[in-house]
């Protein structure tokens, strides 16, 4: 009796799970069997199966440009996040501060946040700062990173502060008692022994950068646009398989990322 | 190497004394055991020592160097942690090397210190495992190697053995005990386990609350307790309260008047050693010799643990050795006890 009802429950729990996982990558399959269409009306069953809208994806300059600038935003936000991001953990977790909990909070509110709220109050702030100070913020590469390091920050707060908590601090006091001062032993011990944490932080960022499409759409100038943008753009005027091979190229690109980060660190273990 | 002094050391947390005036000069070379119970002060003065807890007041000294007020990383004071705390990222050459990189020593220099640190502790051929590749006790060797490869002035070993398994802790205890001999080094071990403590030390501190109870050597702390704390936690000690009636006479609770050492007159403990009490034929001759009713017979093997009961305040505890041919008392039986009048030690009644 029991035994059957506990099957029971194994079948309904692995069916509800298959589902879901369907859900999710449907729409992925969809988009790379479409990728290798022959004919440029998306329409099925498919003509025949071609690799012409690869070299159309590749040869078109909004994609190579969106990819190039979505890359190097995607780094420089992902590397800035990191270098405020691990600082406000540690303190968060290794000392008492005045407001602690609420400053956690506080940082992880961009996750949570609507991106096209997000997009028009940095937007919004843009404008203000460059009236203030006369600088050209809004549309620059600079304002850019600095809007996707306000959306990085929660993903590396939250990894970090996860791996610091387990961490054993007698290790650091070893290390000083080594004659290693504050500073060799924050770069020796305490950031290697949390870097399965960092690197996950790192990878989550840089793909939150380089997907994120609300807030970007508010913050990018003329003739300095993301991937994400450039794909949209693209379909207002066409839908052929191009955007497909541009999307299945990025796919690609973040799972083996995702694959050789979880060679290095188990992600499963850290997220 | 070098002699470590301790002058009037405290350490206080608002109303709270961890530490209290603790002073002791340690000799070049010396095994000092600081012991008591949990929540004693022991581990907070060896993380004083060690520079990790500022004291409150009062001065450390290694060799000529005043290091009250240094940063743990300029002490040159080699700790073994009791979970180890080794680097999971390094291997256990590595691991052992750390001191000697920052002191900035050339690798080629580090290498043979290294192998003869993992030779010392009898793990050579280890050098590239990770920590998590070993045993406990394989890790308690590395993290003793680590420490003595910097060549520490004061070796300092915080429950070094509380997590290795009885066996091991046996073999561990001789063989720290004999490199440290070996080595010279000044050596400071904090530990609850009182066998471990009477094993390994030349020379012991008792605390208990923060304060310093008695420091000497094992002898001295089992022969003459300085106190009723420490007669009951160095050896085991059966207690009689009452008071000193006369000069040399101790009443009892129950009116038993016993035969002591004792000048000063008030209310009163007699502390007995269980093992200095004789019985029946073997009795005959003490000073002071009772009637005294078996409540119970614990078999240790090697010894007897015997409960009497003296009078209806009065409750005594004897150890009788295994020997062939010893009659084992039953409970209820009616025997005579007694002891020598320097047996019993005696202490002003602690409220």
């Amino acid at each position: 009796m029991t035994a059957a009802r506990l099957s029971l429950g194994r079948i309904a729990l692995n069916g509800a799970a298959m589902l879901s996982l369907g859900f999710i990558l449907l729409p992925l399959i969809f988009v790379t069997w479409l990728a290798f269409f022959r004919q440029e009306i998306p329409s099925f069953p498919p003509e025949g199966y071609s690799l012409r809208w690869f070299s159309a994806a590749a040869g078109n300059k909004a994609f190579v440009d969106g990819f190039l600038l979505s890359l190097q935003v995607g780094v420089l936000s992902t590397l800035i996040g990191l270098m405020l991001g691990v600082p406000a953990s540690l303190a968060l977790v290794r000392h008492r501060i005045v407001l602690g909990p609420a400053l956690n909070t506080f940082l992880l509110l961009p996750l949570v946040m609507p991106g096209i709220v997000l997009g028009t109050a940095t937007y919004v702030f843009q404008i203000e700062t460059e009236i203030a100070t006369g600088l050209p913020v809004l549309g620059s590469a600079g304002g850019l990173v600095a809007a996707h390091t306000l959306i990085v920050i929660p993903w590396v707060v939250k990894l970090v502060t996860a791996s610091l908590v387990g961490f054993d601090r007698t290790i650091e006091e070893a290390a000083q008692n080594l004659g290693a001062n504050p500073w060799t032993t924050f770069w020796r011990i305490t950031l290697p022994s949390i870097r399965p944490g960092l690197v996950a932080a790192g990878l989550f960022s840089f793909v939150t950068s380089f997907g994120n499409l609300e807030m970007s759409l508010f913050l990018v100038g003329p003739g300095r646009i993301t991937l994400p943008i450039a794909i949209l753009q693209y379909l207002e005027w066409k839908i052929d398989p191009a955007v497909a091979a541009a999307s299945v190229i990025q796919i690609v690109l973040i799972g083996a990322a995702m694959i050789v980060t979880d060679r290095y660190v188990k992600l499963s273990r850290v997220v | 190497m070098a002699r470590l002094s301790i002058e009037h050391l405290r350490k206080t947390y608002g109303e709270f004394h961890a530490v209290d005036d603790f002073s002791i000069d340690i000799a070049d070379g010396e095994f000092l055991v600081l012991l008591g119970p949990s929540g004693c002060g022991k581990t907070t003065t060896l993380r004083m020592v060690a520079g990790f807890i500022q004291p409150t007041a009062g001065r450390i000294t290694i060799g000529e160097r005043d290091v009250t007020n240094l940063p743990p990383w300029k002490r040159n004071c080699g700790l073994v942690f009791q979970s180890y705390a080794l680097f999971p990222h390094m291997s256990v050459a590595d691991n052992v090397a750390f001191g000697l990189e920052m002191r900035r020593m050339a690798p080629a220099e580090r290498a043979p210190r290294v192998a003869e640190a993992l030779r010392l502790v009898q793990l050579s051929g280890f050098d590239q495992r990770y920590p998590r590749q070993l045993s406990g006790g394989q890790q308690q060797r590395v993290a003793l190697a680590r420490a003595l490869a910097m060549q520490p002035d004061v070796l300092l070993l915080d429950e070094p053995l509380s997590n290795l398994d009885a066996k091991l802790r046996q073999e561990v205890r001789v063989e720290i005990r004999d490199l440290q001999r070996k080595l010279g080094l000044t050596t400071i071990m904090v530990t609850h386990d009182q066998e471990e403590a009477l094993t390994m030390a030349d020379r012991l501190v008792v605390m208990e609350k923060g304060k310093v109870r008695q420091i000497g050597t094992q002898r001295e702390l089992y022969e003459k307790p300085a106190d009723r704390f420490v007669a009951g936690f160095i050896g085991r000690s059966a207690f009689l309260d009452g008071e000193i009636a006369a000069p040399g006479r101790f009443r009892s609770q129950g009116g038993l008047e016993i035969d002591c050492s004792a000048p000063a007159l008030g209310p009163a403990t007699l502390a007995l050693r269980p093992e200095r009490l004789a019985i029946g034929a073997q009795a005959e001759s003490c000073t002071n010799r009772f009637q005294a009713r078996v409540e119970h017979v614990s078999y240790l093997g090697a010894l007897l643990d015997i409960d009497v009961r003296l009078t209806e305040h009065d409750r005594m505890l004897l150890q009788l050795p295994n020997r062939q041919g010893t009659v084992e008392p039953k409970p209820g039986d009616r025997i005579t006890i007694g002891w020598a009048e320097d047996a019993g030690l005696v202490y002003p009644r602690e409220s």
